[in-house]
């Protein structure tokens, strides 16, 4: 089970790097692509073991470095810092709450980009930054934050539908029926 | 709380972080395109998605829209004609000239000219790059100018065997040496855009003496050797003495719409 959640997240941040290149979406109208990364990475930390953070955290990063500008393997790290914070604390997460997914997708999705950007300006690759990243960083956050609750809606719905189900052992057993009445 | 594993995990990836940010900058290409050739399967199934999306578009239009349109572009084209034929008579005089000066013939672009299609967009909102369906194979190669019908689009970054990276005009990392049309043809060197407005670029470092005025055409300078001289780049917005007034900084509009681009052209050496 853990293992095809893992295939499965893997294979959303294939995708959701693919979409973010490929189609415009959000950035003609609001001149902001949106990043799905960190709402898988919520979802990852909150419902799988520290391997698939890391993995995610590697795989995505690397992915979304190949289609980008961005210097190989700076999101690896941005990405992993934030998987790793919520992991350290998941036992104190309401994670099936709606509300707890949106505030931890905003919160994961405003800082894996400056993270990004603060990594960015370390190792010497200065980014195209005005007033205009102000808005571009509030939409990444809300649109991150929208996104958490449908991930979990959505990996829900994949694992009931393509993941098995495990058998649950009762208590019943039918030669030990208590037979009431005359026979 | 985490556990020793945990830390174990912690450590190798950013081992491997650091191991990949520190990569010679060769390797670092190689290594960024071989990973993107993983999208190669998916690239078919974007065109095939945007055709469709096309399609249903052209659906949509009615019939006298469409013939008002069609009646809008036989006028259009009817005007380039007068204006390819006024600019072949130019040519020739031009020709003339430059054989009386014995001055060396330019190349013509036409011929030079490779058409590509837009693929992918950066996924990162802090760059302006693109990549193309041309790749080494078509004989491309890194830094040829590229162009779209308004003018210049920027330059090539990073080639594979079937794509091509493109720098976009206003990335920090496509500078482009810029003239612009005036009676002192000032030069000055194409910047940055803003994060959000892709149309403005900031042109610098032009004499604090420059003569600009709104509506003046920029085109490339020929200087700094990627860009041929004359390629439309747009038109000066509006200009400040920038630095304590060091110099005179002005903002221009791009011809090209950079927003919009799905099919644009790389001039071949």
């Amino acid at each position: 089970m853990i293992a095809f959640r893992t295939l499965l997240i893997l294979l959303a941040a294939f995708l959701a790097v693919f979409w973010e290149a490929a189609f415009p979406g959000t950035s003609r109208w609001l001149h902001v692509q949106v990043d799905l990364l960190p709402p898988l990475i919520v979802y990852a930390s909150l419902n799988t073991g520290m391997r698939t953070v890391a993995l995610l955290g590697v795989f995505g990063g690397l992915l979304f470095d190949s289609l980008s500008a961005n210097p190989l393997g700076v999101t690896i790290l941005p990405l992993f810092i934030v998987g790793l914070a919520i992991y350290w604390r998941r036992e104190l997460i309401l994670r099936d709450q709606p509300y707890a997914q949106f505030v931890l997708g905003l919160g994961a999705s405003a800082a894996a980009p400056l993270l990004t950007v603060v990594l960015l300006l370390t190792v010497g690759h200065p980014p195209l930054l005005g007033w205009g990243s102000l808005w571009q960083w509030l939409v990444m956050s809300l649109a991150g934050a929208i996104a958490t609750p449908l991930f979990f809606l959505i990996f829900g719905w994949c694992e009931r539908v393509l993941g098995h189900v495990p058998v649950i052992e009762t208590s019943f057993r039918p030669d030990r029926e208590i037979r009431r009445g005359r026979s | 709380m985490l556990k020793r594993p945990h830390y174990i995990a912690v450590g190798m990836v950013v081992l491997l972080a650091l191991l990949v940010l520190n990569l010679p900058g060769r390797a670092t290409a190689r290594l960024k395109l071989a990973i993107g050739s993983l999208f190669l399967p998916l690239f078919g199934l974007a065109s095939g998605a945007q055709q469709l999306t096309g399609k249903a578009g052209d659906l949509l239009l009615s019939r006298s829209e469409l013939a008002r349109q069609n009646e809008s572009l036989r006028r259009e084209n009817e005007q380039f004609r007068l204006l390819a034929m006024q600019a072949e008579e130019m040519a020739r005089e031009n020709d003339r000239l430059r054989k009386l000066f014995q001055w060396q013939q330019q190349h013509r672009w036409k011929s030079r000219l490779k058409l590509a299609r837009v693929i992918l967009r950066d996924p990162a909102n802090w760059w302006r790059t693109m990549q193309i369906d041309l790749g080494s194979r078509d004989g491309l190669r890194t830094n040829l100018p590229v162009l779209a019908i308004g003018g210049l689009v920027g330059r090539i970054h990073s080639v594979s065997l079937t794509r091509s990276q493109v720098v976009l005009v206003g990335d920090p990392n496509c500078k482009v040496a810029a003239l612009v049309e005036n009676e002192t043809l000032d030069t000055g060197v194409m910047g940055n855009a803003g994060p959000l407005d892709t149309s403005l670029v900031e042109l610098s470092y032009l004499s604090r003496n420059a003569a600009l005025k709104p509506g003046q055409n920029v085109v490339t300078s020929g200087l700094g050797g990627i860009f041929p001289a004359g390629i439309p780049i747009g038109k000066v917005v509006d200009s400040r003495l920038a630095e304590y007034g060091l110099y005179t900084e002005a903002r221009v509009k791009l011809e090209a719409n950079l927003g919009a681009l799905e099919e644009v052209w790389v001039l071949l050496p």
